[in-house]
């Protein structure tokens, strides 16, 4: 291990930002919706903070991803929870990690099957590079730059800590 | 007929879809879990999910079914596959060509999967022993061999009403002589361990040799039905039937039908199958089809789900091995 990151104030300070976001655009009730697993941990805490109306959603995105022809049925599929109707809402999409992207492309074409929101926000814990995709978050915990071989874990869902490790 | 072997690739994992005989056990839970996440695609605004984007399935049925056709139909539409329709006995067999050159015929259209019923034993085993390597067969229906698909989607509709196989007594009852349901289904419960599977038939209508499958075997309803948690309703198949096997559809129903009167033995809480097309006041009678014990139309939504799990499963098999085989 090369780093432990103090996961508390980042939450702290995203809740905080995910308020102020959506108080400038004007959205009211907004539905917040994480990203299976790590997504779905970090957002139940921001859902509790922002003490939000509606159920957290959470999305698989098994069905929706493109590596589908690589590795075939993903082995962590499971059910998605989303309210049926996404019309006109405004959804915070939440997730760990924001690395090539293609997780945050899979997810938004699941959330439109459901509906066709108002808008998305874009909530990520950590930011690291290697996009590959022109994805760009509105609200960031932390944003890291990791040294060749590195790669960001987060264990959770109790105790959620998160972790800088070296591969090999 | 050919060994099950042939529907595991070199890893062990799925290519092919035949027989339950030959799966184990952590295949045919790992298909009954993927089937729940598969079952809530139709729950949703859109029922579709993009996972078999741009494939090519092809139903071919040299028998003819609807509710078996229509559920891999819907569940190959609603992985988002193109699937083309064959009724090959009203077309090209009698036209006189024969069964490789449809294949290939076929196979030069680009399809990737093939759904087989045929109303010959090992049919679908034969056909995938034939077919190009990047295609996947199906078995949707052999003869009297197995129906892989339908017991399938029987353990499922169990799964959701019953939590352990291992404490469950299932009743299968009816024409299990014509029944490759039966078959399937005595393997899937068998290899899922349930605590005791009975067959409850009149003797003309049982296989010679099925208590090798480790059945009990009843020829009196009442008897026979005592303390079970679920019940299997087989169709009388008149259409299979040579020579005098039954003395008349009433007096089989007097002995074998399904009444409410004769679910009274079973446990409070037991659960009536049937894979249909039901007979009513032939095998079961209304009341009963229609009663609360009766989850006959779940199991057709199951079919769906179960359908899309293996659809899935198989052809990202084969997909994930072609570009392994690209990368070397």
């Amino acid at each position: 291990m090369v780093e432990k990151i103090n996961i508390g104030v980042l939450i702290e300070n995203m809740a905080e930002n995910i308020g102020s976001h959506c108080d400038t655009r004007g959205y009211k009730s907004p539905l917040m919706i994480g990203i299976q697993r790590g997504g779905v941990w970090i957002a139940s805490r921001l859902h509790q903070k922002l003490k939000l109306v509606d159920s957290l959603g959470e999305l698989n995105i098994a069905f929706y991803r493109d590596d589908f022809s690589k590795i075939g049925v993903h082995p962590e599929v499971k059910p998605s929870k989303l309210s049926t109707n996404l019309d006109d809402r405004h959804v915070i999409l939440v997730d760990d990690v924001l690395h090539t992207g293609r997780t945050i492309r899979a997810a938004m074409n699941e959330i439109f099957d459901y509906g066709r929101p108002a808008s998305i926000s874009l909530v990520i814990l950590i930011e690291r590079s290697g996009r590959e995709l022109p994805i760009h978050p509105d609200i960031i915990g932390k944003t890291i730059t990791l040294k060749e071989g590195e790669h960001v874990k987060l264990s959770g869902p109790e105790p959620l800590a998160l972790e800088i490790m070296k591969i090999g | 007929m050919t060994g099950n072997n042939i529907q595991l690739d070199k890893n062990g994992n799925l290519k092919h879809f035949l027989s339950i005989e030959g799966l184990s056990q952590p295949l045919l839970h790992t298909i009954l879990n993927y089937a729940v996440s598969f079952s809530t695609v139709d729950k949703r605004p859109v029922k579709k999910v993009p996972l078999l984007r741009g494939k090519t399935i092809a139903n071919l049925f040299f028998e003819p079914s609807t509710r078996t056709r229509t559920t891999f139909e819907l569940a190959a539409k609603r992985l988002s596959a193109d699937i083309l329709n064959l009724n090959i006995s009203t077309s090209a067999t009698t036209k006189g060509e024969i069964l490789s050159d449809t294949l290939r015929t076929l196979e030069a259209m680009h399809c990737d999967m093939f759904v087989v019923r045929h109303s010959n034993s090992g049919a679908a085993h034969y056909i995938a022993s034939q077919v190009a390597p990047h295609i996947s067969v199906i078995n949707a229906g052999d003869g009297r061999h197995e129906h892989p698909t339908q017991a399938m989607l029987d353990m499922f509709t169990i799964k959701q009403h019953k939590k352990d196989f291992a404490k469950l007594s299932v009743a299968i009852v009816g024409d299990i002589l014509h029944s490759r349901v039966a078959r399937s289904e005595i393997h899937a419960l068998n290899m899922l361990g349930a605590n005791e599977v009975r067959i409850i038939a009149p003797h003309t209508l049982i296989p010679k040799d099925i208590e090798k499958l480790g059945v009990h075997i009843y020829d009196d309803m009442n008897r026979g039905l005592q303390d079970v948690d679920v019940v299997v309703m087989l169709r009388l198949q008149r259409e299979r039937m040579r020579g005098a096997l039954l003395p008349s559809e009433n007096e089989y129903f007097k002995r074998f039908g399904l009444t409410n009167e004769r679910l009274k033995n079973t446990k409070k809480d037991a659960i009536v199958m049937h894979p249909g097309p039901i007979n009513r006041g032939v095998e079961i009678d209304s009341d009963v089809a229609d009663g609360k014990h009766s989850v006959i139309l779940q199991q057709v939504s199951h079919g769906i789900a179960i359908r899309m799990a293996i659809m899935a499963m198989v052809m990202g098999q084969i997909n994930k091995n072609e570009n392994m085989e690209k990368k070397k």
